[in-house]
């Protein structure tokens, strides 16, 4: 049989020798744990009752692992960990960078958060029809698509959230949220298939999809390869993935549909690894190319995030509001990306922390609004304020800080960004960036004052017979929201995050040398 | 599709079928097979048992829901994978025993207890499929 080593062929050219540290793993256990726990609920789908004690722990593990995974990379440097001991550009590589690991982390907080608020949301039939093994599995989806260090593996990670977001997307099998599945489907599909189209031209031209390997070739290429081209299908693909500006219309068309907590977590993850992806290509492999398409990409930044919130002023649905908000915070980060600065591209990775634990808090949100007020209209949501005092307050802090406002959270990218779009004399990305600020005020400040603060014409007939939302329901969006306040008049810690994993993507040499220790690989 | 003559062939020749697709199973490490056709043949003879007896009789036969089976292979597949954290390899490295049966050396891999995992998640999610197609048609 072939396994065995045989002991005449030098291994050492092909193989990794040296033993691997047990501390190593951490960078592949936040894949490597949902994945077991989602088989495992798999297996016992009839047993609801254990369902959520069983995610409770998965989610809490896959927490810890990612917090560690943090913590390790910040004091020791990357990790690189490639499969099977075969020696990159061979093996696929899965690497932790600040970049990676930073969002998996703030990920990890989001979902651990989110099953929390699923006990209440999700039903037993929910439950049955698989809900938990299919947000571990898209779990796995986007730390896989966070940590990998192979472009074809991102593919099959982006499949792999990608094929359970539709799970999670038709729970209920209701005719919208076919509908709107369809929609999702069918664009994120055609978005999925061009990714892979650019990667097999990629593959044909270099040779490798190890992402180390070929930030050195693409650099190395000097027109002889049809760089450009793969830039710009990489651009259109991540985009539409992000939903940006013109190809972001699934976004609204769906995000109403689901569950709100499943709304909840596509919009704080699934438009973020679109982000992440675009930085990780366009800025680590395809610098040059980047900055040919800046002003490109800055347009596209405006136009989303005007276009993103003028949709949202439009609506009258708080649900499909928030969902074009989403909208909106992507120019935000595509602007940050077109400005390609340390500051900007740093601005682009604290907001899409902020956006991930501020858009899954407003979601949520608006799921207990719909509960207590049992509408998500504008036009007879109302009253809210006297009957749910506290839930005024975090409706308060989150909106301030999706708008931008200080004292919470989103105030700090979006000075960045506008200080990183002054700096190179780019006024009307700055003024793009202000003026959405402006309207997402205008928006948030309707929904607060029409649901909120409006009295009810006449009594209110009848309300929903629900649970009453104790503080159990409300400890989800606590927890998030004391994050926002904590980013907000601390925003220090996060900084110096989004700060060292704008380095890594901008210099690379860091993270070639993990991978490539020193002249190796081919 | 019930006539007498596919509803006396169809056990037998599921059974085969099922005894071929562990055939191809385990020849797929170094020849042409492996977990992944295996599991097609399998789920293709669940099908055919479908067809021909109907959905319910597969159903008893398998005694557990294909669901739970696809499950059960992906949890197989990632534990194979686990294994080699115990010896201080990279996740995934294939790891080999080589013992002795009367004579015969047997060469067990977790490469191929990543195989059965792929046969399992094939088997269950395509006859799973399989069957909610064949039950449509019976209503």
């Amino acid at each position: 049989m072939a396994g065995a080593a045989s002991p005449h062929a030098d291994l050492a050219s092909a193989m990794v020798l040296q033993p691997v540290a047990a501390a190593d793993w951490l960078v592949v256990a936040p894949v490597v744990i949902p994945i077991v726990f989602g088989a495992a609920l798999l297996m016992f789908r009839k047993e609801t009752q254990q369902h959520m004690v069983v995610s409770i722990i998965a989610f809490a593990l896959l927490l810890l692992a990612d917090a560690a995974l943090l913590w390790r990379v910040i004091e020791h440097g990357p990790i690189v960990m490639t499969m099977g001991r075969w020696l990159p550009p061979f093996g696929i590589t899965f690497q932790a960078d600040v970049l990676g690991a930073g969002l998996a982390t703030v990920a990890g907080l989001v979902a651990f958060a989110a099953v929390l608020f699923s006990f209440r949301d999700i039903d037993t039939t929910g439950r049955r029809y698989g809900f938990y093994t299919f947000f571990l599995l898209m779990m796995a989806g986007v730390h896989g698509a966070f940590l990998t260090g192979d472009i074809f593996n991102l593919y099959v990670w982006f499949e792999v959230l990608l094929i359970s977001s539709f799970g999670l997307l038709v729970l209920g099998s209701e005719h919208e949220q076919i509908d709107g599945a369809v929609k999702y489907a069918f664009l994120n599909l055609v978005a999925t298939t061009l990714f892979l189209i650019a990667v097999g031209l990629l593959y044909g031209a270099f040779g490798t999809l190890n992402m180390a390997d070929l930030a050195g070739k693409i650099a190395a290429a000097k027109g002889q390869a049809p760089v450009m081209t793969l830039a710009t299908l990489f651009l259109f693909a991540f985009a539409m993935k992000a939903a940006a500006f013109p190809v972001n219309f699934w976004l609204p068309a769906s995000y109403h549909t689901p569950r709100i907590i499943v709304s909840a977590l596509f919009a704080g993850l699934l438009t973020k690894v679109g982000i992440y992806a675009l930085l990780r290509v366009l800025v680590m492999l395809f610098p040059v190319e980047r900055d040919m398409l800046a002003i490109v990409i800055a347009w596209v930044a405006a136009f989303t995030m005007v276009l993103g919130i003028l949709g949202a002023l439009a609506q009258s649905d708080i649900r499909r509001a928030v969902g074009f908000v989403v909208v909106s915070g992507i120019g935000v980060m595509l602007a940050g990306l077109a400005l390609g600065s340390e500051l900007g591209l740093t601005a682009a990775i604290l907001y899409a922390l902020h956006s991930m634990i501020a858009m899954t808090a407003v979601y949520m949100l608006v799921g207990l609004m719909a509960e207590a007020g049992g509408s998500v209209s504008l036009h007879s949501l109302a009253g809210l304020y006297r009957a749910h005092p506290f839930m005024a307050a975090l409706a308060l802090v989150l909106f301030f800080a999706v708008a931008g406002l200080p004292p919470f959270s989103g105030v700090w990218p979006k000075v960045f960004v506008v200080k990183a779009s002054l700096d190179v004399g780019a006024w009307w990305l700055a003024f793009a960036v202000l003026l959405t600020g402006l309207l997402t005020t205008i928006t948030l400040g309707r929904v607060f004052a029409l649901a909120f603060w409006r009295n009810h014409a006449e009594e209110p007939a009848t309300m929903v017979p629900g649970d009453p939302i104790t503080w159990k329901t409300y400890a989800p969006v606590v927890l998030l929201t004391a994050a926002v306040v904590f980013i907000g008049f601390y925003p220090q810690p996060v900084l110096d995050v989004a700060h060292a994993a704008a380095r890594t993507i901008l210099f690379s040499s860091g993270y070639v040398n993990a991978v490539l220790p020193a002249g190796g690989g081919a | 599709m019930r006539t007498i003559i596919f509803r006396s062939v169809a056990p037998y020749l599921t059974s085969l079928m099922v005894l071929f697709s562990l055939f191809v199973l385990l020849r797929g490490h170094n020849e042409p097979g492996g977990g992944f056709i295996g599991g097609l043949i399998a789920a293709s003879a669940f099908a055919i048992y479908g067809i021909a007896c109907g959905v319910s009789p597969v159903r008893r036969a398998m005694y557990f829901h294909p669901m739970a089976i696809a499950g059960f292979g992906l949890f197989v597949a990632a534990m194979a994978g686990l294994a080699s954290l115990f010896v201080g390899v990279p996740f995934m490295t294939g790891l080999w025993v080589e013992p002795e049966f009367f004579g015969v050396t047997l060469a067990l891999s977790t490469p191929m207890v990543f195989d059965i995992g792929v046969y399992l998640v094939v088997v269950g999610s395509i006859t799973s499929i399989a069957l909610a197609l064949e039950e449509r048609e019976d209503d």
